[in-house]
């Protein structure tokens, strides 16, 4: 088979195709379509999920910061809380609008949650557990996450609302500059990596993670991809496009009940996924701890199952983006532009320059 | 004192000057010669009178007119000037002063809303806080409130893009002309009434070209209640109760002041340890007042989490208000003769486990917030107001001594115990949106430093002296200004013999914040405009009254 194929391998998939296939006579395009829709289903489980854990996560985390307690009412330790949330968003009215664009304004939540869904199937969890694995993936899950921005800018635009035409034009500029820093900390990455393929990038990792065997290169490149991943997400203190004092809710202003949901999901998932390509690109993936000649230790390590390290991770770099978000005050646009092409761009040009010298003389580890 | 009336008397021979015994002497001026006795006020050395307190509408027995109180920045004289208007009760008119001090472009409009006078020359003569279709002028004493000629609306409120300016003609009647307020090609936003940063609501009409403020119309009155309106209908104490009600978190302070009037004009001694008890209580509430705009300044840029640091402070002060004045806003606690109740028990206990906290949390903010380079990259050099700027439209409290002002009222016009007091008049020179950060924040470690020289020094005795029942002032004016926690707050008092004032006038600190904002924030990012109108600290009650 070519690796260009969407490859559905949650767990043991042969014997669901056998299932399929021979105990219920499906024809092959028959059971692949079936095959499909699980994993279609599955996905979006695990994304609705996942989001409502970080919605938690983060309330808990800020609460800490802020010398509260944070949700602690529904369920234990107020667990239940997002999923109290969710069902609120789920039956509340969807307001309609006079004088909008109505198809524009009910697409642009779609958009940005396709774009973020889409990014999300290409995070590899574990060994081989991986929706979409080819030979482009981190150019792939580049190119569609670009998507979201789309939905931002239309979001704004169709609303027919000076905040929210203001807020998106502030989104668009943003993205746009920081998809820049993002592109380039990735190429930087992938030239140590000399595959553009997730799971190959993932492989490459497990005698030692980048971020040590690429070092001073590699480092430079996992502040730069955390700062214009933070900006990539609209998070504080990043959060221009919103920025609440100044524009309410800056795009999104208008939208009320699922379609404001579907926004606000998005946001919490693209925080999943900029740590999730970071995990994969700098900390190894789902590769646990390895550190060359130390076997015993090597071994321990590898007793804490893939997925364990990979959400580790994850959960890890959120709490540091968090963080960020919970400590510093907003940047103005003007000089959250001037951050991007005064400073991470040439930095970044140089620090290509630079690892490609590391590779060349053999200087990484 | 006699050294300004005789200046004056020298410099325009034939006019009246009175020197009232308990207040600041009156200058009594024709409206024919007003515009150039104000130049003359404010640019003759030895009177330099270039910060205008507040205008005083009037309606007196002899007719409409206006009570101008001016100080000096230099000699920190006040006096006040007379001018009555030219014209019936249908067109009042009086010669603008807005071209001496810019602040009274405002000043002007609040009178026209209240009195229906027309300022001749002024370039903005709308209504300032009423709606555009109000009818009558409600401060005057013939004024008909009766509910039907004003109905309350349940339609939109009618907007005009137009305002007016009026001259004179040759044979003395007003010319009116329209002029706009923003052009048509003009984007306009609209910040306000409702917006999680005008901190209350008030509304900025902001036209914008991209991200950059080209124009603000600074538009109030949401928030107005008609205070002095409503005070003229109630004794002399019940008029204390809406000192709580202007700027909630100045409400000792303003309280304070009210009572210092009435007091002083009533000739009541009060006993010294109500004295401190007020001092005291007016530094505890510009300690919380700081600690509240410290953090709710950080959550307008973003920073969320400083308004929790904040509040531990502020919580702990309101507990101690709540010990011994029963509540933790409005207050109501100084009365006249002294204070409502006694100290509770544990006053001073409480008192010091605060001033032992203070200096370790202002030190953590610092740490946090003013060190971090982004704040200080969105706040070094936004919203540069220079001195003259400051003195001419009037901003007072730790606003103006950012811009290098030396304007607290507890040194210029010493009241209560201030003047045996050890502390430092905080000013910086920058001007912009960090120096206004930075004085308040050294502003609560100079009240701390007032607390801990008063906390073990509070005097056994009364904390109210005995005042007549039924309270009657004297016939007569007076004028007096003291410091809240935003700054200089002017308070006008007249009376005509009787248990109600005959006009009770409340110069507010907040009002010239907001209207400066336009000024400084002309070319700056809409993002600033968050940032000059939070380092302003303005209360929208306190403008709207």
């Amino acid at each position: 088979m070519t690796s260009g194929y969407i490859q559905a391998q949650f767990l043991d998939t042969t014997g669901v195709h056998t299932l399929l296939t021979e105990t219920l006579h499906l024809a092959p395009w028959a059971a692949v379509t079936v095959e499909c829709l699980l994993v279609g289903v599955g996905i979006l489980l695990v994304y609705a999920l996942l989001a409502l854990f970080y919605i938690y996560y983060e309330r808990k985390l800020c609460a800490a910061f802020q010398c509260r307690l944070g949700p602690n009412r529904v369920g234990p330790w107020g667990l239940l809380q997002s999923f109290a949330d969710m069902f609120k968003m789920l039956i509340k009215e969807i307001i309609h609008l006079n004088h909008i664009d109505r198809f524009l304004f009910a697409l642009a939540p779609y958009l940005v949650i396709i774009a973020s869904v889409m990014a999300f199937a290409v995070l590899p969890w574990n060994d081989g557990v991986q929706i979409i694995d080819f030979n482009i993936g981190i150019f792939f899950l580049i190119a569609v996450s670009s998507i979201g921005v789309l939905g931002i800018l239309l979001a704004g635009w169709s609303s027919n609302n000076k905040f929210t035409l203001i807020g998106s034009l502030r989104s668009g500029a943003q993205m746009v500059s920081y998809e820049l820093s993002i592109g380039l900390s990735v190429i930087t990455m992938v030239c140590l990596a000399g595959t553009m393929s997730v799971t190959g990038i993932v492989q490459e990792q497990s005698d030692l993670w980048f971020i040590f065997k690429g070092h001073v290169p590699a480092l430079i490149a996992f502040v730069i991809y955390m700062i214009a991943g933070t900006a990539e997400t609209n998070r504080g203190p990043f959060d221009l496009p919103e920025a609440e004092s100044e524009l309410t809710a800056g795009y999104h202003t208008e939208y009320s009940g699922m379609h404001f949901g579907f926004f606000y999901l998005a946001e919490y998932l693209n925080l999943f996924i900029v740590s999730g390509v970071a995990s994969l690109l700098f900390l190894g993936g789902w590769q646990p701890l390895h550190i060359p000649s130390w076997d015993g230790f090597n071994m321990v390590m590898d007793y804490i199952p893939g997925f364990i390290w990979f959400l580790g991770k994850c959960f890890l770099l959120s709490y540091v983006i968090i963080w960020f978000k919970w400590t510093y005050p907003r940047l103005r646009i003007d000089q959250l532009l001037a951050l991007e092409w005064k400073y991470l761009l040439p930095i970044n040009l140089f620090n290509l320059v630079l690892m490609v010298l590391v590779i060349v003389f053999g200087l990484h580890f | 004192m006699a050294n300004i009336t005789d200046i004056i008397a020298g410099l325009f021979p034939g006019i009246s000057v009175d020197t009232p015994e308990k207040s600041a002497p009156v200058v009594t001026v024709d409206d024919s010669k007003w515009h150039e006795v104000a130049a003359a006020l404010r640019d003759t050395k030895g009177l330099q009178m270039d910060y205008l307190v507040t205008i005083v509408g009037m309606d007196w027995p002899e007719g409409l007119g206006c009570m101008y109180y001016l100080m000096s920045s230099v000699t920190n004289e006040i006096v006040g000037v007379k001018v009555l208007a030219k014209g019936d009760r249908e067109q009042p008119s009086i010669t603008s002063v807005a071209d001496i001090w810019k602040v009274a472009t405002l000043y002007e409009r609040e009178v026209y809303d209240f009195f229906g006078i027309v300022f001749v020359g002024n370039p903005d003569m709308r209504r300032l806080f009423l709606s555009i279709d109000w009818k009558g002028y409600p401060l005057r004493k013939d004024y008909d409130a009766n509910p039907d000629l004003n109905p309350v609306s349940i339609e939109s409120e009618r907007q005009s893009d137009f305002t007016s300016t009026y001259s004179r003609n040759a044979d003395g009647t007003l010319a009116k002309e329209d002029v706009r307020v923003f052009q048509p090609e003009d984007f306009v936003v609209n910040i306000g009434p409702q917006h999680p940063a005008t901190h209350g609501v008030l509304r900025f009409r902001t036209a914008i070209d991209g991200e950059e403020i080209k124009k603000i119309d600074v538009y109030m009155g949401y928030i107005h209640r008609g205070v002095e309106k409503l005070c003229e209908g109630l004794t002399y104490p019940q008029t204390l109760h809406f000192m709580d009600r202007l700027d909630y978190f100045s409400a000792h302070n303003y309280h304070h002041a009210l009572c210092l009037l009435i007091e002083k004009a009533a000739g009541i001694e009060i006993s010294r340890r109500a004295q401190v008890i007020r001092v005291m209580m007016d530094e505890l509430s510009r300690i919380a007042s700081h600690c509240l705009f410290v953090g709710t300044f950080c959550m307008d840029l973003g920073a969320t989490t400083m308004l929790f640091y904040t509040l531990r402070v502020r919580e702990q002060i309101l507990d101690i208000m709540e010990k011994t004045c029963g509540a933790r806003m409005t207050f109501n606690y100084d009365c006249i003769g002294g204070v409502m109740a006694d100290l509770h028990p544990d006053f001073v206990k409480d008192v010091k486990e605060l001033l032992a906290v203070i200096p370790r949390n202002v030190k953590e903010y610092n740490d946090l917030f003013t060190g971090n380079v982004v704040a200080r990259n969105r706040l070094s050099g936004v919203g540069i107001l220079s001195r003259e700027d400051a003195i001419g439209y009037g901003v007072t409290g730790p606003s103006g001594r950012a811009s290098g002002w030396a304007c607290d009222m507890r040194k210029l016009q010493p009241y209560s115990i201030y003047s045996e007091l050890q502390f430092d008049e905080v000013v910086a020179t920058e001007g912009d949106s960090m120096a206004r950060f930075k004085c308040r924040l050294d502003e609560i470690l100079q009240s701390a430093r007032i607390l801990e020289q008063l906390v073990d020094n509070i005097p056994d005795g009364e904390y109210l002296v005995k005042v007549p029942k039924v309270l009657k002032l004297p016939q007569g004016a007076w004028f007096q200004v003291t410091e809240g926690c935003r700054g200089a707050f002017g308070l006008y008092l007249e009376s005509d013999g009787s248990t109600k004032p005959y006009r009770l006038k409340i110069a507010p600190p907040c009002l010239p914040q907001a209207a400066v904002v336009d000024h400084i924030t002309r070319g700056y990012k809409i993002a600033d405009l968050i940032t000059i109108g939070g380092s302003m600290d303005y209360i929208v009650p306190d403008i709207d009254r």
